[in-house]
């Protein structure tokens, strides 16, 4: 029997990971021993500081890996090559953003999150420590721990790790969805939701590893490679295994047919947690996606094309068309990024070398664009009307559509900035978001994959219309105005109250019932802390610059975009 | 000059003189650096008063004013310096960098300082700053004083720009920019419905105009890769007959537009809606000339295509009767004026037709005409500001006593379009005349024809200078009452009106004659149009002139019997066919309401029916489709984890069916 030799393990390499990592069990400690009154500071402080400096870390390791190709270190355990730099750094730099949007109390004094996320909903208990100004500062640990998942999950160079680093990043989410401060129920529902369906997703995968271990008597990436290599006819095990894992991965970024959590739990989740998942799980997950899919599976890669083409295609039609008829902020954004998650996809079923520089580039604007967004959905809120216990004070966020009417009136700077985000989205020029499209379906089209950049760009022509449609009923609609027009025919009122969607009531109905529900609050806009101004500032500024000169971040991705087999 | 060369070496020193490009040779003066200064001053003067709004009411027009001065002095400088240089080496080329960057195709940022784009220079400033001296006081009650002269001054800056750009896109920049300003112009009274009318037909029609100038640029861009002068112009004799008659053609087409040429003349009469200053500059003594500065300076291309030439002939011929013509039938002062500079540039443009030996004769018509047209049109309008506004001719009469300095600069201004020596007019016509009747390629009938065309066209002239002359200001009064019911009590312009008035008709005395001393002009142009030899005429040049003195003088004595001696009818007579024709332009807008109006309002009535019926309907369609399939989404999405759960579970087994199913 050999003797178990430890492994070298070079810990600066590991640095990005290891820095968030540290900062969270760090956080740990900080809600036991530092007292409570300085305990939020010292957490925002720990929160903003970790990922910055993982940013420097990765910048710190950028030349070393752009002139060797990268390493793979810890048994190859981990692989720290260009696009995991890449990747790691869009992560970091998003967390970062998001982290900024989750720090801001606005000028309510008061976070995203329930007061005491113990205490039963519309308790006495949870009034009480709403008045006594609770504030859970664990999650900021919670989140630090999420982003060390991240920045591994797209390294990892097995499966085993990639099952870890994906629970490690998944179970501090489905904590942060159901800490909602407004709208309890939904959010405890969502995270339920969430958790039983991620479990699930889970086990699939965990499946999937399984076989393929059996097929290959390996976890590592490269020998199953290896192994495909020598496959002959069919191969069950190695395919169904492929597909299982696949599944898992695909459920993550929220693809068809495995996005039916994505608009429940995007809408019931506190505000500032959904645009970091939107924008950093999405980032991590088809970082790792996308190294399975040209590390491990390219030999399969007529194998499994009809599966990727499919899902790629219903994704992008489903994101779409389902985005179309929704009247509720969050869960367009909602859809919205599943019909992204299916732009990317075209990038990544593309096998082309491209495609890599594009699908990085995709995923730094898209995540630029949606934490703007939801940190701007976070600033918009409901007032009540005069009635009630608290006249005038403010709600939760305004997110029915018909509440943003005349926005663009009576806050010009935000609602451009919104539209801008939405412009981005919609992939209209001179923003980020068309550099990234561009990119990504002429990667398709190089590798063959036209007729998905044809779906591609025919649903990014109908998607313009949701995206046009906010920016039309911010500055053109009246107060109250619902977003029903001629063409959408009845738009109902998403049922905020409960995410069951119940069918469409037609016509008049559907617009009484909107100005009835609008009249009970008015929609304002709460000032920020600061925090997430910069944040909104920062996304704006990529979201415009990237769209303007992306040729200095294009270079600088492709000179990397190099996965180590 | 010592100042300017001061200024000069204030300049970054990549704008410094080391960066003249050596057009025809290296320039070390930094003098010529004032080019592009000149279309920045009245440039940022027009941006301030625009900019500072309200706040700059007081005094925004002083600024406006010491703009469009300094520009002068810049430009007189300019003109100083290259006069001091050989005659050989006065084509100065300042370049300033790459303005458009884009792969094989470039343009620089390059201005031309040669004897034409001087001449321009100091025509559009000289008079320009006058006419700025006057709308001083003409514009003193109108509310927006301070946006007049904004625009004045972006009108002043593009004109400067479209004669002193170095390749056609910038001549284009330009071109749109004085066709901005002057739209704004004409429009500048809007809140009255026919004035903003007017304003868009002059748009509509300089657009038409656009594109030939753009199709012209698309050809060059095609053949030489370039649009700069040097390239085009030094390209232009190596090009096939066909794609010279092709540019040149387009380059007509817009010089049309511009020019208030056939057959796109018509908004040029409904361009009087501006206030009178601006018809004086803009829609008298330059802008409307840009059409034959075009043509003028693309002159290699002409010489390079016969046809396109003699084109250019034809419609410059045309216009001059066409204007002549409606001129003697029009009782609005201005508008008789406005047919009067239709025609004059129809001479020009006949000139600058007959190649080589008319490009100068051309461009010196344009001065003197600039001179005395802008002369007469400020004198209108201190008529009608000593009448109440009032513009019919048939309500004048008499008013030569009551404002003499109107009627001695006017009469000065007259004397000098009729031709009368030694009034300018004399000068720049007769050569004109002269040279339309030398043959062409050796084929007389041409000569005959166009000689004959520009000889009658002064007679017309003669006649109708003289009607409006002598409606105005001699004969009997036949003045209407104000408008608020009192007596006309007609008086002098105040000095600030009557000093401009003054200072241009000293040059339509004196500037004719002062510039054909010993050909001086001709020879100051050589340059840019080439030495030519003076051919002879089909007759002697003193049977020519002789000629035209005597039509000159037959068109003024007719005037002068029916017009002076006799009664002038307050309204207007029946008359005769061709009068009824030539009050509504020769029925120019009915022909271009039934041949283009028409047609087009009835293609875009179906193409809207179209859009309705077909496209709207295939994309609402689409969109209603596409609605009843997100609501089946949004029917999948039940919020039920079951179902949510079976969903995955379902796409799954599909999935993994799928592969299996295609790989056997």
């Amino acid at each position: 029997m050999n003797a178990f030799t430890a492994p070298e393990i070079p810990w600066s390499l590991l640095s990005p990971a290891l820095i968030v990592l540290l900062a969270a069990v760090v956080g740990v400690l900080v809600e036991a021993f530092v007292p409570a009154r300085v305990r939020r500071p010292v957490q925002v402080a720990l929160g903003l500081a970790a990922p910055a400096a993982a940013l420097i870390a990765v910048a710190a390791l950028w030349s070393g890996v752009a002139s060797d190709g990268g390493t793979a270190v810890v048994g190859g355990s981990i692989i720290v090559d260009g696009p995991t730099l890449v990747l790691q750094g869009t992560i970091a730099l998003l967390a970062l953003l998001s982290i900024l949007v989750v720090a801001d109390r606005t000028d309510t004094g008061e976070d995203a999150f329930a007061p005491s996320a113990a205490a039963v909903p519309s308790s006495d208990y949870e009034e009480l420590a709403r008045r006594r100004g609770l504030q859970q500062t664990e999650i900021y640990p919670l989140l630090l721990f999420a982003v060390g998942g991240m920045l591994i999950f797209p390294a990892a160079g097995d499966l085993l790790t990639l099952f870890v680093a994906l629970e490690v990043l998944s179970l501090p989410l489905y904590l942060l969805t159901g800490m909602a401060r407004r709208r309890r129920l939904l959010s405890q529902e969502a995270a339920m939701k969430y958790f039983l369906l991620g479990a699930f997703a889970s086990a699939i995968m965990l499946f999937g590893i399984a076989l393929l271990y059996g097929y290959s008597g390996s976890l590592r990436y490269s020998e199953i490679a290896e192994q495909a290599l020598q496959v002959t006819g069919v191969d069950g095990l190695l395919l169904v295994g492929a597909v299982l894992v696949l599944t898992g991965l695909l459920f993550k970024v929220g693809a068809v047919p495995f996005h039916t959590w994505t608009p429940d739990v995007y809408q019931g989740a506190p505000t500032p947690i959904t645009g970091f998942m939107a924008a950093c799980t999405k980032v991590a997950a088809f970082g790792a996606l996308l190294r399975l899919v040209y590390v491990v599976l390219p030999d399969l890669e007529w194998d499994l094309s009809i599966v990727l083409w499919t899902v790629a295609i219903a994704t992008m039609v489903v994101g779409t068309v389902a985005a179309l008829v929704q009247t509720d902020v969050k869960r367009i954004l909602a859809y919205s990024s599943i019909a992204h998650a299916g732009f990317i996809l075209t990038g990544i079923v593309a096998l082309d070398e491209s495609a890599i520089p594009a699908v990085l580039f995709y995923l730094l604007a898209y995540g630029a664009a949606t934490i703007g967004a939801f940190g701007i959905v976070w600033l918009v809120r409901e007032r009540s009307a005069g009635s009630g216990d608290e006249p005038g004070a403010v709600l939760g966020e305004a997110t029915r559509l018909s509440q943003w009417a005349g926005l663009g009136r009576t806050n010009p700077l935000l609602a451009v900035t919104f539209a801008l985000f939405l412009l981005s989205f919609a992939g209209i020029p001179l923003t980020a978001g068309f550099i990234g499209k561009f990119a990504v379906f002429s990667a398709a089209v190089e590798g063959g994959a036209w007729p998905l950049a044809v779906v591609g760009v025919l649903s990014s022509a109908a998607a313009a219309f949701f995206y046009v449609r906010i920016i039309v009923l911010m500055f053109f609609g009246g107060a109250g105005d619902g977003g029903a027009d001629e063409v959408t025919g009845g738009t109902s009122p998403s049922v905020t109250d409960e995410p069951v969607e119940a069918p469409t009531p037609v016509g008049s109905t559907a617009t009484a019932t909107l100005v009835e529900k609008a009249t009970a609050t008015t929609t304002t806009v709460v000032g920020s802390e600061g925090f997430a101004v910069v944040a909104i500032a920062v996304c704006a500024v990529l979201t415009v610059v990237l769209g303007i000169v992306p040729s200095p971040v294009l270079d600088l991705i492709g000179d990397v975009a190099q996965l180590l087999p | 000059m010592h100042t300017l060369t001061t200024l000069a070496a204030t300049l970054p020193a990549h704008l410094r003189a080391d960066t003249i490009a050596p057009a025809t040779e290296t320039v070390q003066a930094g003098v010529f650096l004032v080019g592009p200064l000149l279309i920045g001053l009245p440039l940022l003067s027009a941006a301030v008063l625009l900019l500072l709004g309200r706040r700059a009411d007081r005094w925004g027009h002083w600024l406006g004013v010491l703009a469009s001065a300094g520009a002068f002095v810049a430009g007189a400088a300019a003109f100083l310096a290259l006069l001091g240089r050989p005659a050989d080496a006065r084509v100065v080329v300042v370049d300033l960098g790459t303005w458009l960057d884009a792969g094989q195709f470039q343009v620089d940022a390059a201005f031309r300082l040669d004897p034409l784009s001087l001449t321009f220079v100091l025509l559009v400033t000289f008079v320009g700053t006058l006419i700025h001296v006057y709308s001083v006081a003409y514009m003193e009650h109108d509310d927006s004083r301070r946006r007049f002269f904004a625009y004045l001054n972006l009108f002043v800056a593009a004109m400067l720009l479209l004669v002193l750009g170095d390749s056609y896109l910038l001549l284009f920049v330009g071109w749109e920019g004085v066709g901005l300003a002057s739209y704004l112009l004409i429009g500048f009274w809007n809140h009255r419905t026919p004035y903003a009318v007017a304003a868009k037909k002059a748009f509509v029609a300089n657009r038409v105009g656009d594109i030939g100038l753009i199709v012209a640029m698309g050809i060059m861009v095609a053949q030489f890769g370039a649009l700069d002068f040097d390239t085009v112009l030094g390209g232009a004799s190596e090009l096939s007959e066909g794609t010279a008659t092709a540019m040149g053609l387009m380059l007509l087409l817009a010089a049309c537009g511009k020019s208030a040429q056939f057959p796109l003349q018509s908004w040029l009469g409904d361009a009087m809606a501006g206030p009178t200053p601006v018809s004086a500059l803009i829609h008298a003594a330059t802008m409307v000339t840009a059409g034959v500065y075009l043509i003028v300076r693309s002159g290699a291309v002409f010489d390079a295509a016969p046809t396109a030439q003699l084109v250019v002939v034809i419609v410059g011929a045309i216009t001059l009767l066409f204007g002549a013509i409606v001129g003697c039938a029009k009782d609005d002062i201005k508008k008789a004026l406005a047919a009067s500079t239709m025609s004059q540039i129809g001479y020009m443009v006949l000139a600058a037709g007959l190649g080589p030996v008319g490009y100068a004769f051309a461009i010196f018509h344009l001065v003197t005409h600039g001179f005395f047209k802008a002369g007469m049109f400020l004198g209108a309008g201190s008529v009608m500001h000593a009448m109440d506004d009032q513009v019919d001719m048939r309500r004048f009469g008499g008013l030569a006593r009551y404002m003499v300095v109107t009627w001695l600069t006017f009469g000065a201004g007259w004397l000098a379009i009729l031709g009368i020596p030694p009034f300018s007019g004399f000068f720049s016509k007769d050569k004109i005349i002269e040279a339309a009747f030398v043959p062409v390629d050796g084929q007389p009938w041409r000569a005959w024809v166009f000689g004959t065309v520009a000889l009658l066209g002064a007679g017309i002239t003669a006649f109708y200078m003289s009607r409006l002359f002598f409606m105005t200001f001699e004969g009997q009064r036949r003045w209407s009452e104000r408008s608020d019911g009192s007596a006309q009590h007609p008086h002098e312009a105040p000095r600030l009106m009557t000093w401009p008035m003054i200072i241009l008709a000293v040059g339509s005395v004196g500037l004719g004659g002062f510039l054909a001393l010993g050909g001086r002009f001709v020879t100051w142009l050589e340059p840019v149009t080439g030495h030519v030899e003076h051919e002879e005429p089909v007759l002697p040049a003193w049977v020519l002139i002789a000629l035209t003195l005597a039509v000159v003088v037959l068109g003024l004595v007719l005037a002068w019997r029916r017009y002076a001696v006799s009664q002038v009818p307050v309204v207007p007579p029946l008359g005769t066919a061709l009068t009824r024709a030539a009050r509504v332009d020769l029925y120019q807008d009915s022909v271009n309401d039934a041949l283009l109006v028409e047609p087009g309002q009835h293609l875009t009535r179906s193409l809207v029916f179209a859009d309705r019926a077909v496209v709207d309907g295939t994309v609402t369609g689409v969109g209603r489709a596409t609605v009843g399939l997100g609501d089946l989404a949004r029917r999948v999405q039940t919020g039920y984890v079951r179902s949510y759960a079976a969903t995955t579970v379902i796409g799954l087994v599909v999935l993994v069916v799928a592969v299996l199913v295609t790989q056997s």
